[in-house]
């Protein structure tokens, strides 16, 4: 889902992709995607591929990979994922002035709420069993966030120069 | 104390233990007098460059506290809530994240939340979204924490808090923080470092417990606000019985953020203070970061936008490892829950279970009494001053034993209060014990109190007994002791 607001993104950009992951505070996500998406539907109102296919940033892919720990691989799934884009981006040929954003098909449903009462729990050997490792019933991670190293440091074909 | 952080950090502008060390020694101590004070508590933080004609300096605070709900079970599982369990004891198939599982919300746990609202006097928002915030750890199975991010469940209350200003420490000033937001978030699980193995042990025991986030604006100047505004939130939850807020247990967690900058210019660049285990650390935390920011920026430096944990051994604060560049959580939508929906009694419609309704005015009118409230009343009914109201809503249980022997004494209340906050609370805090293990119950205070107003015994004699503690094995031999005394009317006890 989120895919479609990567979407947004990058279609409104002035300048380069990596601009805006850097500066974007968590809470204007949705407001910049709401905006950003505003301007499209202006411009694009009869033309959904007036834009044509953007290239993804170098700085952009970089950052999609270290943050969502996803790997492209190769240039083939970096086209896959302008595919995925330029697919999403004809849901601007619908004019949706005034209309509330969906969450999901289920937003219309009743919020269930449970009564507290201890229902679930005590089962550390089932869960445990698992895990790799294990040490007196506790899991085992290393010492930290292990993070990609950065990209002049990595084996990768985003190196590679367009 | 603002005045000693001041003394080390003019002596160990970067804070190296060696450095800390050698500040406790007494010597260095006093060659190291700071000139002029340090005026906290007030808009303005001066620093001694300010004697020197430097504009001065006002700190901004802004505090994200996070308490953990009350609860039989955790906010979207049916597991247990309890501190200090066999470790992965208290986790269901959700906590853990297996896959299949889905969320299923307590309605406890919203309950204490739309409370708490209405204690901070905020606007329930009756339509408030579940959101999915992204970021890999390991004590976060999901990789994602569910939180309410968009639309929280209330928003734009106010808080006031009192503390102590003049010279003598000795007037109330009332202040007020407003409440951007609080929300309902899960609590992860806990890390557990073992160095020298090289490796993390975690406990999913408290992954999956509801957490409210209470967001405050940065309208604090001071560590002593925020520890003053901390307290009385505190004590709100407590009432309430939303959290039991003991920070000793992790149910509270205060982060700070800080910043520093000249009156009439733009806002300084803000760190954020996190690791504060206790109120007392609280206020040294954030005066110790004010400090820091003043002596970076007055010595050319600048400060970096970064995470800081506060170190209660060293007394300062260092940058955390980790957090290459701005994090980017990722939000969207929680997909397994749709909005949550709040009533009141206009808005309920008919024919509901009453099991699935939450209903804000029946929450408003269950209120407890607030502290503040409550203070008002004792300063109505026994006439004593304000402060006092503070010390005794602040003790645990000291404003019943108040209570309870000014019912059973014939001494007035004014004159009862003395005993209880100089004589008895003294003898307490002495000894380090709270009010309910107190040696003294509140009848036989009331009894003591009583013979003294008949002028039995005297008020050396009776704060004698206080003091002695061989003297508290038996109550009723010394209430018959004193009762022996009441017929020998001139007898002092030494």
């Amino acid at each position: 889902m989120w895919i479609l607001r990567c979407g947004r993104y990058l279609r409104g950009a002035p300048s380069g992709g990596a601009s805006y992951w850097g500066g974007l505070s968590p809470g204007s996500r949705f407001t910049q995607a709401a905006s950003g998406g505003s301007d499209g539907r202006q411009e694009a109102a009869g033309d959904p591929r007036r834009r044509g296919p953007k290239k993804v940033t170098v700085e952009v892919l970089d950052h999609l990979e270290r943050l969502a720990l996803v790997d492209f691989r190769n240039w083939e799934g970096v086209q896959r994922l302008e595919k995925a884009i330029q697919f999403a981006d004809q849901l601007h040929a619908v004019n949706t002035e005034g209309v509330e954003p969906m969450d999901s098909v289920l937003e219309d449903r009743c919020l269930y709420l449970r009564e507290d009462n201890i229902t679930e729990g005590n089962c550390t050997e089932e869960l445990l069993q698992n895990a790799r490792e294990t040490v007196e019933e506790y899991f085992v991670a290393p010492p930290g966030n292990i993070p990609l190293p950065k990209l002049e440091e990595r084996d990768t074909f985003l190196q590679v120069s367009e | 104390m603002a005045a000693s952080i001041l003394r080390r950090s003019l002596l160990a502008p970067r804070c190296r233990a060696g450095d800390v060390a050698a500040l406790h020694s007494g010597p260095s101590r006093r060659r190291a007098q700071a000139p002029g004070p340090i005026a906290s508590g007030r808009k303005t933080v001066k620093s001694p460059a300010g004697e020197r004609g430097v504009a001065p300096w006002v700190a901004v605070v802004g505090l994200e506290i996070h308490a953990q709900i009350s609860s039989n079970s955790k906010l979207f599982s049916g597991s247990q809530v309890q501190f200090a369990a066999p470790p992965n004891s208290l986790v269901s198939f959700f906590d853990a994240s297996l896959p299949g599982t889905l969320p299923a919300l307590n309605r406890r746990c919203v309950e204490a939340a739309v409370m708490t609202g209405l204690a901070l006097n905020c606007s329930i928002n009756k339509k408030s979204l579940f959101d999915r915030k992204h970021y890999f750890y390991a004590d976060l199975p999901a990789g994602y924490q569910i939180t309410q991010q968009r639309l929280p469940v209330a928003v734009n209350g106010s808080l006031s808090y009192s503390l102590c200003v003049g010279g003598k420490k000795n007037q109330m000033a009332t202040r007020t923080v407003r409440i951007k937001q609080i929300q309902l978030e899960q609590d992860s699980g806990k890390s557990l470092h073992d160095d020298t193995r090289s490796q993390t042990l975690i406990d999913l025991n408290r992954a999956g417990v509801g957490l409210m986030e209470v967001v405050m604006e940065p309208d604090m100047s001071s560590g002593e606000e925020a520890a003053a505004a901390v307290r009385e939130l505190q004590l709100i939850l407590q009432t309430l019985g939303s959290s039991q807020a003991i920070m000793a247990e992790g149910q509270l967690r205060v982060d700070a953020n800080v910043s520093v900058h000249h009156p009439g210019e733009p806002l300084g660049v803000r760190t954020e203070v996190k690791n504060i285990n206790s109120a007392r650390f609280l206020a040294r935390a954030i005066d110790y970061e004010i400090q820091r920011q003043i002596k970076e920026l007055e010595n050319g430096g600048t400060v970096i936008n970064e995470t800081r944990a506060f170190d209660y051994k060293l007394g300062c604060t260092i940058p955390m490892r980790d957090k290459e560049g701005k994090q980017d959580y990722r939000f969207m939508p929680e997909p397994n829950l749709p909005p949550l929906i709040l009533y009141d009694t206009k808005s309920l419609p008919a024919n509901t279970n009453h099991q699935q309704v939450v209903n804000i005015d029946w929450i408003r009118e269950r209120l407890p009494d607030l502290p503040s409230v409550r203070r008002v009343k004792l300063v109505e009914q026994y006439g004593i001053l304000p402060e006092h109201s503070f010390t005794l809503l602040n003790e645990d249980g000291l404003m019943e034993f108040f209570e309870n022997v000014a019912r059973q004494t014939q001494m007035s209340a004014k004159k009862v209060i003395g005993w209880i906050l100089n004589d008895m609370l003294g003898y307490l805090k002495q000894h380090n014990l709270t009010v309910q293990e107190s040696p003294v119950s509140s009848l036989f205070l009331a009894d003591l109190l009583n013979l003294l107003e008949r002028g039995t015994i005297s008020s050396s004699a009776a704060k004698q007994e206080n003091t002695r503690p061989a003297m508290w094995l038996h109550e009723t031999t010394l209430l018959l002791f004193f009762q022996g005394l009441w017929q020998n009317k001139n007898t002092t006890l030494i």
